[in-house]
């Protein structure tokens, strides 16, 4: 479980307050206007940004003075998710060892995930060899062996094409769904939100909302969501 | 880093397997101890007679020479300091550092030597150097109103432009200043120190250079060219004697009266007409090389005892300032 | 707390600063504390001082305002040999100041070839000698640092920028105001500084193209304290004064130049829409290349026949150079790259200034201070090579700085997300990430620094032993005994010897050498 209790993100003359719980292994989507804070809201719980007040709990324990390794999470970026100079063998294998060298059962791991991910066979590639959604799915094999309860995403696919942005999508909500994980997603897409999530935050106002159903959400917006969805 | 120091190493392994011998430590200036200067010769031939190792170890120039003694003060390693001249003989002794030593020669000088601290080794006149085929002035007057051009070096960096300074000093005292301002448009520039002077001119920067009356003989005798000549100024030319003392604090006070002895018999002088390009001190039994006959012979020497070079070196300098910062 | 997290540490950057101010400052203060009495400053150190500005002053400014038509024509026009021409530009700036002296006169002296054409028409020689002969020099030496510098924060500008600007159908001028104005104001202040402080320790060009005394610096004042007066303390109070100006101009400069960077291009090879003539370029291209190799051509002339006339101990020292220049670049890098990282953490300010320290430090000063320091404990002489390369590496660190800095900021902008949420331990970081994201800038400053070594009297002057002498000091040494020819040839070696350095060093970084 997650909880954000009673958070003021402050960045520069911009504020927002957050005040929810997300159960474990629930799917939420992060939805609102640009500007809103949906990305600071990400980074705060990832612990790229200070909360000015409050704090943020994971089954009970108080994560939000960690450094952001240490959280028990995971998290894409919308770029920036892959060292361009390792291969992709070794980008998966720093879920695993941030700081050493694999064992053999680790090595065994990383190749399982390139399987899972089906990009077996192209470890010992660049990542700029590769396409944009073999990109996505390296970065995705990482968080496989990272094996974190919690996996953030800002935006990771938004360069995609929208079936290759679905397809990582549903290859997402099986990976969360085998492992029990929590999925935390900024997108800007109702679309994206219907297809794999059960929960939305709303973000706007300068507020995250608690969670609320992501179809009686979408399906009746609010009005500053409302002026958003068009 | 450590091929640097394996390098070093090596360098200096030569050194160390002398060491049971006596050392005998000589500090001069750098161009003495190059390989084109007497360094090499001279500890070669003093090696040869002593049963000892001599090291000359090349600081810069003259005055840096003695600032460095200055600098190691008492407990100074150098036991013997060669390439002083009489300009800074004052300063030299009001240091106290240096001993004074018994040894005497015939000095070939043409002034009297009676310094009982330093004894010379060699010397030489400062001339104006240029190109034989083009006439030159007959003396700083001459030169100031025609429109012959000159390259000097600053008396506050360098030994040659120092002793032009009291040239003038010498030839002119009060006049001085006229001179210097009747100068200023024939200097093309004033450099650094002598190399750059000299090499400038070779580039045909300038009609002539300051430099020594034995230049000349440098390009006669190494080149085979006798296309360089010496002007020939009729107020008398200042005079270079270069010096040597031992250092009071020495630890090896027989040994560098040795050298000194040394310094002023034939085996030294003879080898500084040809390396160090100036008169010796001693004229050697064997003359002086083929060539030097050839050199321009002042009818006056001019040179400031040391004391009156110490006690008008300030007040000149600040007259060659005056006029040529105009 | 997390969010001031950083992915690298501060920490052996700031001791390595630390270090560099310590010799610095710390010689420095062996040379204040040597000094018995001393005349202070007198009315002839306020004219050095006056002098020294000036031509600071001027020389920075003109180095610059030409190096931004020459760096502008050069990120514009892609043109076969235009890597070599850019490598080519830098070979002023390693040169020796005597030979540099000498090949630029051969160009621009009375009896240079400029001259001899005028002579041709019946027209005099040109007046090389005076103020306009220093900054002239002195635009020689720093022209291809400032084009460089320039240059790279040029082709930093994202394509895409010019891509949008050229769509709103910017033309020449409204895209010099638009892009080019605000990245030029950004690095500008730096630029300046970086070669005001390189030229006021000028002492050799500034005498002998300043045509006589009124051409006096404080760095001449520093050497007349030195050795014509023995006044130690008035030696340190010139050095600390010439510190302090540095200083001065450094905090101007890192104050101007604050601001957002240009963020990351994707795009790698600069298209640009604004055409503009070519002629104009060309000229500017051409200009400089004349201005810059004439001079070096002369150094080669005159050199060719000197190569094979030198003697076998000019091979030596050129081994001797060599190595100091290799010990030279492995002490600058392990300065450099940590101070870098240090920088890049973001709030490391002094750490830069530490480093920009070197440029006015007097080599005579900091000489003579390790000397003092030195010798109680050990025979300084025996020292000379480590010390020649220890304070070759200071000298080079300020250059090596302006190339490591923003390269380690990008890195660290790009990356230290992604390591942080890893968590990715700060040493890893460092040599997993830093140091492969930085290799073409590394590249680069360790070519710059070896070819700046093997260039640099440095001090071992100061210290030399008759065995071990540096190229640079064997070329004084020639031509202290007349044998001017040998001399050439021995500085055209230490030319090719210095680009050799460069380029072979450089050669990883083709992508950065594009730029």
């Amino acid at each position: 479980m997650l909880k954000l209790d009673g958070c003021l993100i402050e960045n520069g003359s911009f504020s927002l307050q957050a005040d929810f719980t997300v159960e474990t292994g629930s799917s939420v989507a992060i939805i609102g206007p640009s500007g809103a804070g949906k990305s600071t809201l990400l980074e705060s719980i990832a612990g790229f940004r200070d909360l000015k007040r409050g704090q943020i709990l994971w089954n009970r324990g108080r994560i939000s003075d960690l450094s952001p390794g240490q959280r028990p999470l995971a998290i894409l970026f919308q770029d920036g998710n892959l060292f361009p100079h390792l291969t992709v063998e070794q980008n998966v294998a720093l879920g695993l060892r941030p700081n050493g060298r694999l064992s053999g059962d680790e090595q065994a791991e990383v190749q399982n995930a390139l399987t899972r991910v089906s990009l077996f066979g192209l470890g010992g590639r660049k990542p700029a060899e590769l396409s944009g959604g073999q990109q996505s799915r390296i970065a995705l094999a990482r968080v496989l062996v990272q094996r974190r309860k919690l996996l953030l995403l800002d935006e990771p696919f938004a360069a995609l094409g929208p079936a290759l942005k679905a397809e990582m999508l549903d290859l997402v909500a099986g990976l969360v769904a085998e492992t029990g994980t929590t999925l935390f997603m900024v997108s800007h897409d109702p679309q994206d939100a219907r297809r794999i999530t059960s929960h939305t935050v709303l973000v706007a106002d300068e507020r995250a909302h608690p969670p609320a159903s992501t179809k009686a959400l979408l399906d009746n917006p609010p009005p500053s969501l409302r002026d958003y969805l068009g | 880093m450590k091929h640097l120091m394996i390098a070093a190493g090596l360098l200096s392994a030569t050194s160390a397997m002398a060491a049971d011998k006596p050392q005998l430590t000589v500090y001069t200036y750098d161009s003495f101890v190059s390989d084109w200067g007497p360094g090499p010769q001279v500890k070669e031939a003093f090696e040869a007679v002593c049963d000892c190792e001599l090291n000359l170890v090349g600081v810069e120039d003259g005055a840096a020479l003695l600032s460095r003694i200055r600098l190691e003060g008492e407990n100074s390693d150098a036991d013997v300091v060669l390439g002083l001249d009489t300009n800074l003989i004052t300063a030299a002794k009001e240091t106290g550092l240096f001993a004074p030593s018994s040894v005497s020669a015939e000095y070939a000088l043409p002034i009297e030597w009676s310094d009982d601290v330093f004894a010379p080794y060699d010397w030489g006149y400062f001339a104006f150097v240029h190109n034989a085929d083009t006439p030159a002035p007959a003396n700083f007057r001459e030169l100031a109103e025609g429109d012959t051009k000159i390259i000097i070096q600053d008396p506050r960096s360098s030994t040659p432009g120092l002793g032009l300074l009291l040239w003038v000093e010498a030839a002119y005292g009060d006049d001085a200043p006229e001179v210097w301002a009747g100068l200023a448009d024939n200097i093309v520039t004033v450099t650094k120190g002598w190399s750059e002077a000299y090499g400038l001119f070779l580039d045909g920067e300038a009609d002539m250079v300051l430099s020594y009356t034995t230049s000349p003989a440098y390009h006669l005798i190494a080149e085979e060219d006798a296309s360089k000549a010496a002007a020939a100024f009729d107020e008398g030319h200042y005079m270079q004697v270069e010096v040597a003392a031992k250092l009071a604090g020495t630890d090896q006070p027989e040994l560098a009266d040795q050298f000194l002895e040394f310094m002023v018999s034939d085996t030294f002088q003879q080898i500084i007409p040809t390396t160090n390009w100036m008169y010796p001190a001693v004229t050697p039994a064997s003359g002086l090389p083929d060539g030097f006959d050839t050199l321009i012979t002042p009818e006056k020497s001019l040179l400031f005892s040391p004391e009156e070079a110490a006690a008008v070196r300030d007040q000149a300098l600040a007259k060659w300032l005056g006029a040529l910062s105009q | 707390m997390a969010g001031r997290a950083q992915p690298v540490s501060p920490w052996p950057g700031a001791g390595a600063a630390a270090l560099v101010a310590a010799l610095i400052l710390g010689t420095l203060a062996a040379v204040a504390l040597r000094a018995e009495t001393s005349a202070g400053f007198g009315p002839a150190d306020w004219a050095a001082l006056r002098f020294t500005l000036v031509q600071a002053v001027l020389s920075a400014v003109f180095s610059v305002a030409l190096a931004i038509p020459v760096a502008r024509a050069l990120a514009r026009r892609r043109f076969p040999g235009r890597r070599a021409l850019i490598a080519l530009l830098g070979a002023p700036f390693i040169l020796p100041v005597i030979v540099a002296i000498l090949g630029l006169l051969q160009v621009f002296g009375r009896a240079g070839w400029i001259s001899e054409v005028l002579g041709l028409f019946g027209l005099s020689p040109l007046r090389i000698y005076g103020l306009h002969g220093v900054v002239l020099a002195h635009v020689f030496f720093n022209l291809p640092l400032a084009t460089r510098l320039i240059l790279q924060a040029w082709q930093e500008i994202p394509a895409e920028r010019f891509r949008l600007a050229a769509q709103l159908g910017c033309n020449g001028t409204a895209m010099f105001r638009l892009i080019e104005l605000p990245m030029l104001r950004r690095i500008l202040p730096g630029v300046l500084a970086v070669i005001f402080a390189i030229c006021l320790t000028s002492f050799a060009v500034a005498l002998t193209l300043g045509g006589g005394p009124r051409a006096t610096t404080i760095e001449l004042a520093i050497y007349q304290a030195f050795t014509y007066d023995f006044d130690l303390g008035r030696a340190a109070l010139l050095s600390a004064l010439q510190l302090a100006l540095t200083v001065v101009a450094a905090l101007a400069a890192l104050r101007f130049s604050q601001g957002d960077g240009f963020g990351a291009g994707l795009d790698r090879a600069i298209r640009r829409w604004d055409g503009g003539s070519p002629l104009f370029d060309v000229f500017w291209i051409g200009t400089a290349a004349a201005f810059l190799l004439l001079p070096l051509a002369a150094v080669v002339i005159s050199g060719l026949v000197g190569l094979f006339e030198m003697p076998a101990l000019v091979f030596r020292a050129a081994l001797i150079s060599v190595l100091v220049a290799a010990a030279s670049t492995a002490v600058l890098l392990l300065l450099a790259l940590p101070m870098a990282t240090a920088v890049a953490t973001g709030r490391y300010g002094i750490v830069e200034l530490c480093g920009i320290l070197g440029l006015a430090a007097s080599p005579l000063v900091i000489g003579t201070g390790l000397f003092i320091l030195i010798r109680p404990v050990a025979n300084p002489t025996t020292l000379a090579l480590p010390v020649t390369a220890l304070v070759n590496a200071v000298m080079a660190l300020p250059f090596a700085l302006r190339i490591l800095v923003p390269a380690a900021q990008d890195v660290v902008t790009r990356h230290g997300r992604l390591a942080l949420s890893l968590d990715m331990d700060k040493k890893t970081f460092f040599t997993r990430v830093l140091l492969p994201r930085m290799q073409p800038q590394i590249r680069f400053a360790a070519g710059l620094s070896a070819a700046l070594s093997m260039g640099d009297l440095g001090v071992i002057a100061l210290f030399a032993d008759p065995h071990i002498a540096t190229l640079p000091l064997q070329i004084y040494r020639l031509m202290g005994a007349y044998q001017m020819q040998a001399a050439a040839g021995a500085a055209l070696l230490l030319l090719l010897l210095s680009m050799g350095a460069f380029w072979l060093l450089d050669r990883g970084g083709r992508l950065h050498a594009e730029t």
